[in-house]
């Protein structure tokens, strides 16, 4: 549970010490020490800002490598619904599809088939008043992973159904196995991602225990040679499309948009989002049943390991969206329980300066103190993204004062005087 | 350390800034790590209080100050004052103007809520001179 692993690497040789990462980071969780950028993990959410910001492309995202499904003896493709939107002049997701297995893949199996099911269990739960509202969804796991260190009042507003991948590959699999009789061990799940946090999620799952998800690659890893697939002509005839519903998950608001209940919410973009969790967790927003956040901008087209401009694909996906028929896939024949948590998910606390409040007053008040005698540039240039987040480094015994420049500065300026003064 | 104290102005007549105070002071309980329901209480409490001072008070200044037994918020404005305190204590009761009610303000909890959200609250107002609120949530 208290498991912090995420999918951001840091290559030294890259890194030459600046601040980009450290003021982009949503969470503060990043400070620049002897000249390389280092993550809190404890503070980190893997929304992948710091990897999209680096000039110097020393931060990258761990994820698999196609290669790595070689260990199995079948696999199956679990495309994003984003994926769909990173090619031209498609008018259905059928090319791509058929693609996957020119790849390679044995089975093809829609996450936006597993989406259509989310929404219809969460319609389900709406309707029985199961849900402490306003729900909010788990689909994106940077918003879960911002509600369980941040927002504690909202931890038990997390929707406690799987997201969709997830629900996606445990039905693969198990399909496959019966159509195959081969056993789950034979078969590797290949998610193909828009983003980090995905793989993070799939690897160290909050709410449950194991994912269904085997391995995790990148859309933009994948991209190049599943566009060479596309084009060839022996490729096999693929079932059942996924309907316009399942497909809009990859946007932002497809995933409410889908629902019958139509009191909800959509925010997209990570300071976005965070205000409007500040906002519920206030209740400086109220009346709204459903909440969908993505952290990235526009949704999972949005997400870093993707190719395509995120407002591009966006628009593509709804011309897809306009050929393509309402399918409504349900969960018919499948337990309940394989589609919900296994547990919910715990609030970590990590934002308190001390378990013993009094002691926590007191560095408070001195963090107070330290900050009032900054300069309140909060130019970054200690490696901290800002005075305050400085000061609280220095009075946690992680920073120095001196390593203000300001500071440094001014002891100069007054050496100087000194001198002058005895001359 | 046995009492931390944070002060804040509020401005009168901006509704962007609002709520400032209820935020900052929320992001520091958290540091102290007080129970996240008591934090939540406050933060309630004292947003509903500068919205108050805002839309009645014409601004005025927070002060809100932290025991390991307690927070303590005073709020205090210079505004017109409130001649009835408990009917302006009853849900429902407001005097907003038009323009806050368009901006979704003036539901009359405002007073209300303040008093549902902490476990002590006391509002003494001298008519054309202004209005003072000391509300606490015990720890």
């Amino acid at each position: 549970m208290e498991s912090f692993f995420h999918s951001v690497k840091l290559n030294k040789e890259l890194c030459v010490g600046c601040t980009n990462c450290v003021k982009r980071c949503p969470t503060g969780a990043i400070r620049v020490r002897d000249g390389k950028a280092f993550i809190t993990k404890e503070l980190c959410i893997d929304c992948g800002e710091c990897i999209s910001i680096c000039p110097h492309h020393a931060k990258s995202a761990v994820v698999d490598s196609r290669d790595s499904a070689r260990r199995f003896r079948y696999t199956i493709a679990l495309p994003a619904p984003s994926l769909y939107a990173q090619f031209n002049n498609l008018r259905d997701q059928l090319p791509v599809l058929r693609g996957l297995y020119g790849l390679g893949f044995d089975e093809v199996y829609e996450v936006a088939k597993g989406a259509e099911m989310v929404s219809s269990l969460t319609d389900q739960y709406l309707r029985e008043g199961k849900l402490t509202l306003p729900a909010i969804s788990c689909a994106c796991p940077v918003v879960v992973r911002l509600i369980r260190t941040r927002f504690p009042n909202l931890i038990n507003h997390i929707l406690p159904i799987l997201p969709p991948v997830e629900v996606a590959a445990r039905l693969a699999k198990r399909d496959f196995c019966a159509k195959m009789g081969c056993t789950p061990e034979e078969v590797g799940t290949v998610f193909l991602s828009p983003c980090p946090a995905k793989s993070t999620a799939c690897r160290d799952p909050l709410g449950f225990d194991k994912s269904a998800v085997d391995l995790v690659v990148s859309i933009k890893d994948v991209y190049p040679t599943l566009l060479a697939a596309m084009k060839r002509p022996d490729l096999p005839e693929y079932g059942e499309l996924c309907g316009k519903m399942g497909l809009g998950w990859g946007i932002s608001g497809g995933e409410a948009a889908s629902l019958t209940h139509e009191n909800y919410l959509a925010a997209d973009g990570i300071e976005n989002i965070i205000r409007v969790l500040e906002d519920l967790e206030d209740e400086h927003i109220t009346g709204v049943d459903f909440v969908e956040l993505n952290a990235c901008p526009g949704g999972c087209v949005g997400g870093i390991l993707t190719v395509e401009n995120p407002f591009m694909a966006r628009a593509k996906m709804q011309r897809m969206q306009k050929n393509l028929a309402v399918t409504g896939y349900q969960p018919r024949g499948v337990e309940e329980r394989l589609l919900l948590f296994d547990h919910p998910i715990q609030f970590c606390e990590v934002l308190s300066l001390d378990q013993d409040l009094a002691t926590a007053m007191e560095l408070l008040n001195r963090i107070d103190e330290v900050e009032s005698r900054l300069f309140g540039m909060d130019c970054g240039a200690c490696g901290a993204p800002s005075c305050r987040a400085m000061a609280t480094d220095i009075v946690m015994g992680r920073a120095s004062e001196d390593m203000c420049i300001y500071k440094l500065r001014e002891g100069l300026a007054q050496q100087t005087d000194k001198e002058e003064v005895l001359v | 350390m046995s009492e931390l104290t944070f002060r804040f102005v509020v401005p009168g007549d901006d509704y962007s800034r609002a709520g400032e105070a209820s935020s900052t002071v929320k992001n520091r309980l958290k540091r102290l790590g007080i129970d996240p329901a008591a934090i939540r209480r406050v933060s309630i409490a004292l947003y509903e209080g500068e919205i108050n001072m805002v839309i009645h008070g014409g601004g005025g200044e927070v002060i809100v100050s932290v025991t390991p037994q307690r927070v303590d918020m005073v709020l205090e404005d210079h505004g017109k004052g409130i001649p009835d305190i408990a009917l302006a204590m009853q849900e429902g009761y407001s005097t907003a103007s038009d323009q806050a009610r368009s901006l979704g303000f003036g539901a009359g909890m405002g007073l209300p809520n303040m008093k549902k959200y902490t476990d002590e609250i006391e509002v003494s107002s001298v008519v054309g001179q202004g209005t003072t609120v000391r509300m606490a949530v015990l720890l």
